[in-house]
């Protein structure tokens, strides 16, 4: 009740402070359009921004432990500002740099990138080399198991962390960095090639059943349909079961196997976009054109229809790839995925899991699992980032 | 204060592209008394909408009014604001678009959208409304008036739908209502009873209006004063028979004169010739329904064929016809003497060859990612075989054929491309796969008429010089007149009249014909005032106006 009181007290002082605020800027700007049409909302809006704002400062420098117990809140959200504005900064100094460095057309091209897509690219690069290189940066292997088990990250001796491994071991004494570094080569490695084979398939599906129509549309829509009434992470969870006894004791069957079933599960999702977008543009005169001229379906398909479904099909592209990475992580997580010994961020979010009770007493021990996830967060994010620059660009282009 | 309602003075309007802000309108002054109706014209690009808009104080996104004032009734709309001008648009001020099926909301019935403004502005109760929206209706010379309201938008033919759209703009009894193109997209029969009803009810209620068309005709029956534009700039301004009669600018003569093209009539065709394309006893349907019922025409060697007919007449059907897109229930093709398989399909590459289509959105029948070079390089090389430098040059020529500097445009991409430069460009693939029969479908229906006219001098050119045959679809009568040889007559799927262009335009005509013909507006001013009082339409009932 108390706090209900005090949340309401407090949006009430923001409004009156909103108020105020538009009507000074009236005077101070001798009734310039944008403030005196502004509503009422959206100077409540700045004040509240600023409002919010101004705390997360004060938030930001509280102690980081009171009478010895660390803050955990603290820490976290002081972690939280320093790796977002770092992030930022290395955005800004990559995009700098390739303003200045490379061929002209490179140039040309970070010089109309937002930093957010700077921010992708350069993740995404990150992510592509460690992921190819991950035997040399790695420094130790992905199985090698080490003498000590549950080293807390940060390499700080005094809570029990070790300037060996930077970020820690796990239970039993495998080095978390190895792992994560060795996790981008298997994960990402695995959820591109899966995600291109879904592409593959319900792309060319899906154009088909646009161009030709009739009874073959209605034959594979409707397998689509059935395809995709079955709930996905169940229905994959299901075949992988029967899969993994299928694959006995080969392990890298069992990866091949998962390819292929989340390619053709998700190929659903993407049969139905291309084939959506495919009719509207079967429907323009340049394709009756190229029909009238005599043109074959390989040509109609790849040469007239795919340039101009390219833009959706890439915003499609980069959530695609997040999500089947994320069916994958969970795949893992449940134990049917990349299977272990193997490192996977899936697989490391599981197992590290129960770090996440110390949260409250030693933040160091409870990050561990947070490294996993938020190196496939990290990567979701950049995807999406840059997947909406494109389109924004592609869209730019028709005007 | 003065008599004047509007009254914009050097109104200057930027648009946002690349970052920095262009000058669309560079300072027009407009001046519109109460109850006068000026006519706004111009090509497309040459600012009529935006100026429109901002008699409005309004703008599209993206673009800003720098400079200048609109003054209506001693407001100033541009520093108004936001709560001055909702009070007075809609209420004061209106506005009929374009496209009426694309701005009436298809989710709400007419009526409710037709109450919604003056409800909104507490000028009348629901009931109150709907009611006078049933009476501007029927001034309007809507059919069942008192039933008509309660449909959907969907369930209303396009002209229909105009009208609704000025009845609602009528619903406040506004000041000033801005019309933008209100009639471009409607058949020419359709047109008249739109222009008729507009020009009344403006003239009952003493309204302003600003007029905005490229169709001098349409201007020349409606306004009271003309402005012409041209790139944002004011060509002149003057009352409309000063204006039709004598212009002062070259531009603007140069716009009264497109209307005179006409092409030296041939000699007769021989009889005994065998036509090019033959069109033989077509019926054809489209599922069960028969949208064209024994269907029989020539096109010989060398000739412009025109068919005429409103829209749903079956013209464009005839030419799926005659492409094979539409396979004929019954009847057949004949190219050269020769019959055509049904369908496109079983079609071979010659025969796919020499029958070539010019569509009427140019946009749409450009691939929005291939370049010029590729669009026309694509049959030379489908057709003739021809790869590399030979390709490249015979795109060129190909190029220089329709005008357009060939270095210039081999790269470009059709969005960099105007109207009438991307119906070029459509015309350089038909040319490219040498045929000599061309179907042009509305070919110059969605350009300026001076574009248009261009287009039209080329097609004669390329069949004077490629001995070409063309079968030329269109709406347009004034087209017919300067191109065609003879002329084919549809309606309802069936040819009405048929014959050479000399004997068509002479009377006696078929009843359709006759009314065809006369629904072109002219030049004249006096032109609808006599078409109607001929008709037996007289201006809208006395009665309605006692009322009032």
């Amino acid at each position: 009740m108390n706090a209900l009181v005090w949340i309401l007290g407090g949006l009430l002082v923001i409004l009156a402070i909103a108020w105020v605020f538009r009507f000074a800027a009236q005077k101070a700007t001798d009734n310039k359009p944008y403030f005196r049409d502004m509503p009422l909302s959206v100077a409540f809006g700045y004040v509240f921004a600023a409002a919010a704002l101004l705390l997360s400062i004060w938030y930001f420098f509280q102690p980081k432990a009171v009478d010895g117990v660390p803050s955990a809140g603290v820490i976290f959200f002081r972690w939280a500002v320093i790796g977002l504005l770092g992030f930022a900064a290395a955005a800004w100094v990559f995009r700098t740099v390739f303003r200045n460095v490379g061929s002209e057309n490179s140039k040309k091209l970070f010089r109309s990138m937002p930093l957010t897509a700077a921010f992708g690219v350069m993740i995404i690069i990150i992510y592509a080399i460690v992921s190819i290189f991950a035997g040399l940066i790695a420094p130790y292997g992905q199985e090698e198991i080490l003498g000590a088990a549950n080293v807390v990250a940060g390499g700080d001796p005094a809570i029990g962390g070790n300037p060996e491994y930077p970020l820690g071991t796990d239970q039993i004494g495998r080095d978390i960095l190895s792992r994560l570094i060795y996790g981008a080569q298997n994960t990402v490695g695995i959820a591109f090639v899966t995600t291109c084979l879904a592409f593959f398939l319900g792309g060319t599906l899906g154009f088909l059943a646009a161009v030709l129509g009739g009874w073959l549309d209605q034959l594979l829509s409707r397998m689509v349909d059935a395809l995709m009434a079955i709930p996905s992470l169940i229905f994959s969870l299901l075949l992988m079961t029967i899969a993994t006894a299928w694959a006995g004791s080969e392990a890298w069957l069992v990866t091949i196997y998962m390819i292929f079933i989340i390619a053709v599960i998700d190929s659903t999702r993407v049969f139905r976009l291309s084939r959506a977008v495919g009719q509207s543009i079967v429907v323009m005169d340049y394709i009756e054109a190229a029909k009238l001229r005599g043109e074959g379906m390989g040509y109609l398909i790849f040469r007239e229809i795919l340039p101009n479904a390219l833009a959706p099909l890439l915003a499609e592209f980069g959530l695609r790839f997040c999500f089947v990475f994320l069916t994958i992580a969970s795949l893992s997580f449940l134990g049917v995925g990349i299977q272990p010994p193997k490192a996977d961020w899936g697989t490391m979010v599981r197992d590290l899991s129960p770090f996440i009770n110390y949260a409250s007493f030693a933040p160091n021990a409870a990050v561990t699992p947070l490294l996993a996830a938020g190196a496939i967060a990290l990567l979701t994010v950049a995807v999406n980032f840059v997947v909406d620059w494109m389109l924004h660009k592609s869209s730019g282009l028709k005007e | 204060m003065s008599d004047l309602l509007l009254k914009i003075r050097g109104l200057k309007i930027e648009g946002r592209s690349d970052e920095t802000w262009n000058p669309i309108i560079n300072g027009i002054d407009v001046d519109l008394k109460k109850g006068e109706v000026l006519g706004m014209i111009g090509e497309s690009g040459a600012g009529k909408s935006t100026v429109g808009l901002a008699a409005m104080g309004y703008t599209r996104d993206g673009v800003r009014i720098s400079e200048g004032s609109v003054e209506f009734d001693g407001v100033d709309l541009v520093k108004a604001s936001a709560a001055v001008k909702r009070a007075l648009l809609g209420k004061r001020i209106a506005y009929v678009a374009q496209s009426a099926a694309a701005s009436f909301n298809p989710a709400h019935k007419l009526i409710d959208q037709h109450t919604e403004g003056p409800v909104q502005h507490g000028v009348s109760s629901r009931g109150e409304s709907e009611l006078d929206g049933i009476e501007l209706y029927r001034r309007l010379r809507l059919p069942n008036p008192e039933e008509i309201g309660f449909r959907y938008p969907h369930q209303v033919s396009g002209g229909q739908l105009q009208r609704a759209m000025t009845a609602m703009a009528m619903a406040c009894r506004p000041d000033l209502i801005i019309f933008d193109e209100p009639t471009t997209a409607l058949d020419v029969t359709t047109q008249i009873e739109v222009l008729a009803s507009i020009r009344d009810i403006v003239e009952q209620f003493d309204t302003a209006a600003i007029y905005i068309t490229h169709d001098l005709a349409v201007v020349a029956q409606m306004a009271d004063k003309i402005k012409v534009l041209l790139k944002g700039d004011e060509v002149e301004e003057a009352d409309t028979r000063t204006m039709l009669t004598a212009p002062t600018e070259d531009y603007t003569k140069s716009l009264w004169a497109v209307r005179s093209f006409e092409r030296p009539a041939k000699p007769a065709i021989n009889v005994n010739a065998t036509p090019v394309v033959s069109v033989r006893n077509v019926t054809a349907a489209y599922g069960t329904v028969d949208v064209l019922h024994d269907v029989s025409f020539d096109i010989h060697a060398g000739r412009t064929v025109a068919v005429v007919g409103e829209s749903g007449s079956g013209k464009s059907t005839a030419a799926r016809c005659i492409t094979g897109l539409l396979p004929p229930r019954i009847g057949h093709i004949e190219f050269d003497g020769q019959q055509l398989p049904l369908s496109y399909k079983q079609r071979d590459k010659s025969q796919l060859r020499q029958a070539q289509m010019i569509y009427q959105m140019a946009d749409t029948a450009l691939n929005p990612r291939k370049s010029i070079g590729e669009t026309i390089g694509r049959p030379v090389e489908f057709y003739m075989g021809l790869k590399g430098r030979e390709k490249r040059k015979r795109v060129e020529e190909l190029l220089a054929e329709i005008e357009l500097e060939p270095t210039e445009y081999f790269n470009r991409l059709p969005s960099e491309l105007s109207g009438g430069q991307k119906q070029r460009i459509g015309i350089a693939r038909a040319l490219a796969a040498e045929p000599q029969f061309i179907i042009c479908d509305e070919v110059t229906s969605a350009l300026d008429q001076l574009v248009a006219e261009g287009i039209l001098r080329l097609l004669a050119k390329l069949q004077d010089e490629l001995g070409l045959s063309y079968m030329f679809i269109t709406h347009d009568l004034a087209t017919v007149r300067s191109i065609a040889d003879e002329v084919v007559v549809m309606k309802d799927g069936e040819v009405v009249e048929q014959g050479p262009k000399k004997e068509m335009f002479k009377p006696p005509h078929h009843a359709y014909t006759d009314l065809l013909l006369s629904s072109v507006p002219e030049m004249d001013p006096d032109w609808l005032t006599n078409l109607l009082q001929e008709r037996g339409v007289d201006n809208i009932g006395d009665a309605a106006v006692d009322k009032m």
